[in-house]
């Protein structure tokens, strides 16, 4: 058996090989302040333009042109959670929002999700998506800010087994692992981010213990 | 895909993608490059006892197909799913145009599906009318550019960065740029449209979980995220095979197939979907979800007691990535819709033998796929099978008759062997022992290499005058010599027998032997494989000796492996079939492991230059020998230089040079190019087959290479 330390530092050297950005904070209200920062300094970063730069399909164009200020979503937070986060956001003069994400389909830039379990193995992340928002919030945006519970890490996907039959037994359900950002090598087999999903992925250690 | 008629017409089409050098640098690129990643990957992993620990658990639920799929339906149905089971790819399409109809979908988006590739689901849905986009990046450049894979996991490996730039000028009417980064953000944005406007999404399924009822899918793009979310109606197409009993098998699988794919620990993303989900525009806020379940020759199959382990796939494609014959020609040649070896097997059962029967030819059986495969699935063989098959229903090849008549006849096969040593006499060039000109039968296509002579006198004549006499022998063995050192190469024998001689060996050469019967296999012609089988087994009888040995790996491996299992049929012949193969052994491994033969047996004086050394593949990984050789030269005092992929295939395969010799040709070239790079002036070998086509390719090539099988180089240095 590995301590929790072992299962920490496996975490973090996995989940850096796959070129997450792995953080460790205190408390939920300092990732917020991380995800707040971020989005303010997002486009002062030439590496997450995601493609509307680009010569595009008329059609695809007209989808860039839906999104005009700057966007975190961040459902699944409790009321009092996410009124911190907004605070936060609207002092910077961007919009948090929970749902209707349907409405913001050209692109978020950004989607907050606390995750339910991570692998130390493969550093994964588990991330119980039954609700479409979050699906939508991890997918479409251009970063994934995920919050991962220190006391929520497990050793291998043995370990978290029992945790992952227990999620999918409440039906209906949709249960995603995540390991990095959505990547592609389909072209010469060089290795691109961000082909669908996010373009970079941050994980935010929380010790919650 | 196969459209060729005739094996010629698929020859040449193998010629072209020979002839196309980028698709030759991309494969070999990769296959360079996946070799480390793999090992990279399975890095502190007991791979053989998780490979095991998968076969098992598959075996265990191909059992139970039927009875699986009666509790998923179940299970999922309660969950709101609509479960169906289509008997044929047909039947398949047919549901899910249906499904489409009966939900007014008009466009459709889908992630990745090898089973809607075996349907040509696309083609269908088409002609109905639907608009429907791929959006793996892959799948959708193909799709624009009207192909199909040629890779499982990576279906456009063969196109450059430019002509998907081209590609995407034509899509977006606007000029692209060739950079990778920007080709791939475009394919972002366009295809980003696609989802939103989709009414229906079409996934595949790499799990069936029967305990949940959950669907699992692997993708690396997140596009089946988007595909199972966006559209109000979602319908994943899977093959009955994915069922499986417990999540845990397929935690289990995906510790692997990640890994052999493409060396990843695990993919970016893997989705669990139980039941109808939320879904805020399909009808009452849930997703319309249905399950099609294909079987499609799959629960015919799981009940034949050798080919169930084809359900055993996970499709990770690990057996193209390693096959030498898949570096050469790519996967449009290499597979009709499945690529790989694993392709070259389902092909004949999902699409037929006309697509099939020039295929299954193409296998050089270097048992590169077997290793990797993470399900065990021995593949070489099952391909031999179903060549031996497809010429069972299709009528044999003429030449393959005559071989198969000519070989099952000892004493007619060996007289004409004999006979051979005159007919050639007006072709030999004495000085050399080559074949100097060659006759007209075997075509320009052959002068890659040059071709031996049969020796003036065998093996089996010379063995009365130098047989050695042995006081109280600590071993009796009997010696296998196979056609090629029996009739082509005595030599090599004399130079094993005086390896062995002094340790206290005695040795006999049981004179009813003859071929070991493996280029028989090797043509499709399994009843004389079997009858020389069984002659041989009787002409040496394994309890008079306490080891077989052989100088040649082929038939090592052969004797070993493939004749408990031939003669499993005939209650008698088995036990003595299995007595016998236990009793195999290679030349290296009874002379280092057994006899211990070490550095005193050797002039103390080192050798002259480097040695290189060629791994064979039937030693390698047919009896999974490696370091006895290796550890010889360096005893010896050979000064053994490695040198890059070993372990790859000469291009011989017996027969197989004989019939793609282009093929072998190219195989043979890189195996020089890089024990030239060594600065090897030697190269040694285990196998007097790689021995005739090593030494003939330098003798053409002029590499000034002296190529020798390792009892020859060990006998030079003995004291």
């Amino acid at each position: 058996m590995q301590t929790n330390q072992e299962m920490l530092g496996t975490f973090i050297d996995k989940a850096g090989l796959v070129s997450a950005k792995v953080s460790r904070v205190k408390t939920l209200e300092e990732a917020f302040v991380y995800t707040a920062a971020l989005c303010d300094t997002k486009e002062m970063c030439p590496l997450l333009v995601s493609g509307c730069e680009l010569n595009l399909s008329e059609p695809s164009m007209q989808l860039c042109r839906e999104k005009t200020g700057k966007i975190i979503a961040a459902p699944g937070l409790d009321k009092e959670q996410f009124a911190s986060l907004r605070a936060l956001c609207e002092d910077k003069g961007m919009e948090l929002i929970e749902d209707g994400l349907r409405r913001h389909l050209g692109g978020l830039d950004i989607g907050f999700t606390v995750c339910d379990l991570g692998i130390a193995e493969t550093g994964t992340l588990v991330l119980n998506s039954s609700s479409e928002e979050v699906r939508l919030a991890t997918m479409v945006c251009e970063t994934h800010v995920a919050v991962l519970p220190e006391s929520k890490l497990r050793a291998t996907s043995y370990d978290a087994e029992p945790e992952i039959l227990e999620f999918m037994s409440s039906i209906p359900n949709y249960l995603s692992f995540i390991t990095g950002a959505s990547r592609t090598a389909d072209i010469e087999r060089v290795l691109a981010l961000g082909v669908h999903g996010p373009l970079e992925l941050h994980i935010l250690l929380w010790e919650d213990k | 895909m196969q459209d060729a008629t005739t094996l010629t017409e698929y020859k040449n089409q193998c010629q072209e993608a020979l002839d196309d050098e980028f698709l030759r640098k991309a494969m070999d690129a990769f296959a360079k490059a996946y070799r480390t990643n793999r090992v990279n990957a399975f890095a502190g992993i007991n791979e053989k006892a998780l490979i095991a620990e998968i076969a098992a658990a598959k075996d265990g639920a191909i059992s139970h197909l039927p009875e699986l799929y009666e509790e998923f339906r179940v299970k999922a149905e309660l969950a709101g799913v609509h479960v169906h089971l289509a008997k044929t790819a047909a039947e398949a399409n047919e549901i899910i145009c249906q499904i489409a109809k009966d939900n007014g979908c008009r466009k459709i988006v889908k992630s990745k599906s090898m089973t809607a590739e075996e349907t040509l689901l696309n083609h269908r849905l088409e002609a109905d009318g639907l608009e429907v986009t791929e959006t793996d990046l892959g799948e959708w450049i193909i799709q624009l550019r009207h192909e199909g894979p040629s890779h499982m996991v990576m279906p456009a490996i063969h196109l450059s960065r430019y002509q998907v730039a081209d590609l995407f000028t034509d899509v977006t009417k606007k000029q692209q740029d060739s950079d990778i980064e920007k080709l791939v953000k475009v394919a972002r944005r366009e295809l980003r449209a696609k989802y939103i406007e989709a009414d229906m999404g079409i996934s595949g399924a790499n799990f069936a979980v029967v305990e949940t009822g959950a669907i699992g899918l692997v993708t690396n793009e997140g596009n089946a995220r988007l595909v199972t979310t966006l559209p109000r109606v979602h319908v994943a197409l899977c093959g009955v095979d994915k069922l499986t009993p417990t999540l845990h098998d397929a935690l289990r699988i995906i510790k692997a197939l990640p890994r052999n794919a493409t060396g990843q620990a695990i993919t970016s993303y893997v989705t669990w979907i139980t039941g109808a989900n939320a879904c805020a525009t399909g009808p009452e806020g849930k997703k319309e979800y249905h399950i099609v379940f294909l079987d499609n020759g799959r629960l015919a199959m799981a009940q034949d007691p050798d080919f169930r382990q084809i359900l055993r796939c996970v499709r990770c494609g690990a057996c193209a990535n390693v096959c030498p014959v898949y570096r050469l020609v790519g996967g449009h040649r290499m597979g009709h819709i499945y690529i790989g070896a694993i392709g070259l097997l389902l092909t004949y059962f999902f699409h037929g033998r006309d697509k099939a029967k020039n295929l299954v030819q193409n296998c050089i059986n270097c048992g590169a796929c077997k290793e990797a495969c993470v399900a065990g699935i021995d593949l070489p063989r099952l391909i031999k099978k179903v060549h031996a098959r497809i010429q069972d229903e299709d009528g044999h090849a003429l030449p393959s008759v005559l071989l198969g008549k000519v070989m099952s006849n000892r004493k007619l096969f060996h007289t004409l062997l004999k006979t051979a040593k005159w007919g050639q006499k007006p072709i030999k060039d004495g000085s050399t022992g080559y074949i100097r000109h060659l006759p007209m039968i075997f075509g320009k296509e052959q002068d890659f290499r040059a071709l031996p002579v049969v020796a003036d006198k065998a093996f089996r004549d010379e063995w009365p005058e130098i047989r050695p006499n042995v006081d109280n022998p600590s071993y009796r063995v009997a010696l296998f010599s196979g056609c090629v050192q029996d009739f082509v190469y005595p030599e090599q024998m004399k130079a094993g027998v005086r390896v062995m001689d002094g340790h206290g060996v005695e040795m006999e050469y049981p004179m009813g032997q003859s071929c070991c019967g493996l280029p028989l296999v090797m043509m499709g012609e399994s009843g004389p494989a079997r009858d020389v089988a069984e002659q041989n087994v009787k002409a040496i009888d394994p309890a008079k000796f306490d080891y077989i040995i052989t100088l040649c790996a082929s038939c090592a491996s052969h004797l070993k492996h493939t004749y408990p299992r031939m003669l499993a049929d005939d209650p008698q012949l088995a036990g003595m079939a299995s007595v016998f193969a236990e009793k195999v052994i290679d030349f290296s491994s009874f002379v280092y492991d057994v006899l211990g033969v070490d550095k005193n047996d050797f002039r103390e004086e080192g050798g002259q230059g480097k040695t290189a050394y060629h791994s064979p593949c039937h030693l390698c990984r047919g009896l999974g020998v490696t370091e006895a050789p290796r550890q010889l030269l360096r005893q010896s005092g050979l000064n053994y230089a490695p040198s890059a992929e070993e372990d790859v295939c000469c291009g011989f395969g017996g027969t197989f040079s004989m019939k793609f010799p282009q093929e072998s040709r190219e195989l043979l070239h890189k195996k020089l190019d890089n024990v030239k790079a060594s600065g090897a002036v030697e190269l040694v070998t285990d196998c007097p087959g790689c021995v005739m086509q090593l030494r003939g390719g330098t003798d053409v090539r002029k590499d000034g290479l002296r190529v020798r099988h390792i009892a020859e180089a060990l006998a030079d240095r003995k004291k």
